[in-house]
C-alpha cells in the first residue's frame, strides 16, 4: 500500500528534473540566438545564485543579518586575482585557487563571526555592514606601502579557467558545435551551482542545520537544550563566507578585471534582497528571488527603451529610472503581500512510516 | 535509587542591582524524586531554575550534580551535563515542526558534523535516522505525535506545553527541570500532566518542579522546597510543608492586622 504513492512521488520529480535538465542544457544556445549578451547575463545570474545561497545560510537558516556579504564575494576574487594573473606573476591553475580562495573567505568569516557573537539584530546589522565596508577600503588603500590590491584601478588580465590545455577562454568547435567563452564558463558555473544547491540541502537537512533553525527561532531555548551557539553560529558564518569565496573567484576569472568597485555595499544589499524577496531559508525560494533580481532588471533595460520610442516616438525617462522605480514598487508590493518571501520557508513533512512500522514490531 | 543524591545547592545567592533575588538556598534533590519547588510570585523560584541552569551566574554557592561541581557552566554545557528545562513562557522554535523541535533536542546527544552533513555517510544517515525515529516516539510518549509535522505555533496550548517536556527528554536528562508546566491548562489537561510526571519519574528521571497548582503539587511532590523573598522558608515532604506556619504566612500574609 504505502509503496504507491511513494513509487508516484519518485516517478513525477524524475520527469520533471530531466526536462530541466534538458532546458538548462539547451539554454545557452537559445540565448546566443536572442544575443551573446545574455548568456553572460545569464553568468552573471548563476553568479548572483550562488551568492545568495551562501548568504541563505547565514540569513536565511542562522537568522544572522549579514549587511556585508560582498566582502567574502571579494576575498574570493581577490584571492584568485592575486594568484592567477600578472599582478604578482602567479599562475597557479583554478582547481587549487577555488579551494583557497573558499578557505580564505571562510577564515574572514570566522574573523567577523567572532567579534559578533553576541550582538543580535539591527547591532549586528551595523557591524556586518561596516565590516563589508572596511573590507572595501582596504581593497582600495592596499596599494602602498607595498602594492597588494593594487588600489582602484584594480587587478586586469586575470588567468581564465584552465584545465589541461582545455581553456575556458577560447571559442571552441566541438563536434560541429561552437562553444563560445560564455557558454563554456555557464556549464562549469552550473555544474558548481548543483554542487552548491545539493550541499545547501544537505545541510539544512542535517543535525547542524536544525540547530542553525534553532537559533533562529529562540537563541535562548536553543542553549538550553545543549547547542553550542558559539560554534554552530561561527560555523554559519564561515560555510556562508567560504560559498561567497567560491563565487567570488569564479566571477575573477570569468571577468578577467576586478577592483574595489565591484564590491560596494549595494551589492551586499542587492544579495540580501535577492534572498528576502525569494524567501528566507528555502533554498529553491533564494533561486528564484536571485534569478528574477538579476533577470527582471536586464529585460527592462532591453525593452523599457524601445517601447517609449515606439508609444511616444522618443524617450521619455531614461530606462535606469524606470527599471529604480519599478524595482522599488516590486519590493514594496512584496512585503506588503507576501512578507515571508514568493517561496516562504516551507514545513518539511516528514515521512512517519519507519518511526511508525518499528513501533509495532 | 543511588546513595549519592543528585543535585546538592549550597548557599546560591543572587542579586540583581539592588534586589536580592536568591540568598542562601540550600538544598538536596534525591535520585528518582519529584521535587516541588514553590512560593508566592516574585519568591525567586525561577530566578533559582536559571541560576541552575547557567543563564545567570550566580553571585556564591555551588551546585554539585551527580557528584561534579557545575560551577559557572554555561546553558549548553548544564544541559550535556543532564539537566534539561522547560521555560514559564513557553519557548518553543515556533516555526519548526514538532518532530523537528524535538530533533533538536536530541543535538546534544548525537555527533554528525559538517561533513557527515555533506557526504551523508552511513553513519549519518543511521543517526539521522535514530533521530527522527527517538523524536517520534517522544511525541508519542508525551502524546502529542498526531501532530509531528504540524508548526510548534499552530499546536494548542496544552500541547505546547507537552512538546516542550518532549524536547527536554530528547536530551536524555538526568534531571528535568519543569516551570510552571500546567499554567494555563484546565483540569483535564493537569491530570493529564500528573500522569505524563508520574511516568517519567517511573521510567527513571529525576524531575524538579516550580508550580503554582498546589493540588497538583500537593499529589505528585515527594518533597518541597517554599522560597520567599528568595530566602529559603521551608523544606520537607508535601504534607509537612503545608501546615508550617511560616508557609501558610507567606502565601496568606501575616496576621491580619486590619481587624484589631
Amino acid at each position: 500500500m504505502a509503496s504507491i504513492p511513494l513509487l508516484r512521488m519518485r516517478g513525477a520529480p524524475k520527469v520533471g528534473l530531466l526536462l530541466i535538465a534538458i532546458a538548462l542544457a539547451v539554454l545557452p544556445f537559445v540565448l546566443t540566438s536572442v544575443g551573446t549578451a545574455w548568456v553572460r547575463i545569464t553568468n552573471l545570474a548563476i553568479l548572483y545564485i550562488l551568492l545568495s545561497l551562501g548568504l541563505n545560510i547565514v540569513v536565511g537558516f542562522a537568522g544572522l543579518l549579514d549587511l556585508g556579504y560582498i566582502a567574502f564575494y571579494a576575498v574570493g576574487a581577490y584571492t584568485y586575482a592575486l594568484l592567477a594573473s600578472p599582478h604578482f606573476d602567479l599562475h597557479l591553475p583554478f582547481w587549487i585557487i577555488l579551494p583557497i580562495g573558499s578557505l580564505v573567505a571562510c577564515m574572514f568569516g570566522v574573523l567577523l563571526g567572532t567579534p559578533t557573537l553576541k550582538l543580535r539584530g539591527d547591532y549586528l546589522a551595523i557591524v556586518t555592514l561596516g565590516f563589508g565596508e572596511i573590507i572595501r577600503i582596504f581593497l582600495n588603500n592596499l596599494s602602498q606601502p607595498f602594492n597588494l590590491t593594487n588600489g582602484p584601478q584594480g587587478i586586469y588580465l586575470i588567468d581564465p579557467f584552465r584545465l589541461d590545455g582545455f581553456s575556458f577562454a577560447t571559442m571552441q568547435n566541438i563536434g560541429g558545435v561552437t562553444f563560445s567563452t560564455p557558454i563554456k564558463y555557464y556549464y562549469l558555473l552550473l555544474l558548481v551551482l548543483l554542487a552548491v544547491i545539493v550541499l545547501n540541502l544537505r545541510l539544512q537537512n542535517s543535525r547542524i542545520g536544525r540547530a542553525w533553525e534553532a537559533i533562529r527561532e529562540d537563541e535562548v531555548a536553543a542553549r538550553a537544550m545543549g547547542i553550542n551557539t558559539r560554534n554552530v553560529k561561527l560555523l554559519a558564518f564561515a560555510m556562508g563566507a567560504s560559498f561567497g569565496g567560491i563565487a567570488g573567484g569564479m566571477f575573477s576569472a570569468i571577468q578577467g578585471f576586478i577592483s574595489p568597485e565591484s564590491f560596494v555595499l549595494v551589492e551586499s544589499i542587492n544579495v540580501l534582497a535577492m534572498v528576502v524577496l525569494g524567501g528566507m531559508g528555502n533554498v529553491f525560494g533564494v533561486i528564484l528571488g536571485a534569478l528574477l533580481l538579476s533577470f527582471v532588471p536586464e529585460v527592462l533595460r532591453s525593452v523599457v527603451g524601445p517601447v517609449q520610442q515606439q508609444l511616444f516616438g522618443r524617450m521619455l525617462i531614461d530606462p535606469e529610472v524606470i527599471r529604480m522605480l519599478l524595482f522599488g514598487f516590486a519590493l514594496v508590493a512584496m512585503m506588503l503581500f507576501r512578507p515571508a518571501g514568493i517561496l516562504p520557508s516551507a514545513l518539511r513533512k516528514r515521512e512517519l512510516e519507519a518511526a511508525r512500522g518499528a513501533n509495532a514490531t | 535509587m543511588s546513595a549519592l543524591p543528585l543535585l546538592v545547592a549550597k548557599g546560591i545567592t543572587k542579586r540583581f542591582g539592588g534586589v536580592q533575588a536568591l540568598s542562601e538556598v540550600g538544598f538536596t534533590i534525591h535520585h528518582g524524586e519529584i521535587y516541588g519547588l514553590i512560593g508566592p510570585n516574585g519568591a525567586g523560584k525561577t530566578s533559582l531554575f536559571n541560576v541552575l541552569t547557567g543563564i545567570y551566574p550566580t553571585d556564591a554557592g555551588t551546585f554539585d550534580f551527580d557528584g561534579a561541581p557545575l560551577g559557572g557552566s554555561k546553558p549548553n554545557e548544564v544541559a550535556e551535563r543532564g539537566i534539561a528545562r522547560t521555560f514559564q513562557n513557553i519557548r518553543l522554535f515556533a516555526n519548526l515542526s514538532a518532530l523537528e523541535n524535538v530533533m533538536i533536542g536530541r543535538h546534544v546527544r548525537t555527533h554528525a558534523t559538517v561533513f557527515g552533513a555533506i557526504f551523508r555517510n552511513r553513519r549519518t544517515i543511521e543517526e539521522e535516522k535514530s533521530i527522527e525515529h527517538r523524536a517520534y516516539e517522544l511525541l508519542e510518549y508525551v502524546g502529542v505525535q498526531r501532530r509531528a509535522n504540524d508548526l510548534a505555533k499552530h499546536l494548542a496550548y496544552g500541547d505546547q506545553r507537552r512538546l516542550e517536556i518532549a524536547r527536554a527528554l530528547a536530551t536524555e536528562p538526568k534531571l528535568l527541570a519543569l516551570d510552571e508546566p500546567a499554567a494555563g491548562m484546565n483540569a483535564t489537561e493537569t491530570t493529564a500532566l500528573k500522569r505524563l510526571l508520574e511516568q517519567i519519574r517511573r521510567d527513571g528521571t529525576t524531575i524538579l518542579l516550580i508550580e503554582h497548582d498546589m493540588k497538583l503539587v500537593m499529589s505528585v511532590c515527594d518533597r518541597v522546597l517554599v522560597l520567599d523573598y528568595g530566602k529559603k522558608i521551608a523544606e520537607g515532604p508535601a504534607a509537612e510543608v503545608q501546615r508550617d506556619e511560616r508557609v501558610i504566612q507567606a502565601y496568606l500574609g501575616g496576621e491580619v492586622t486590619l481587624t484589631k
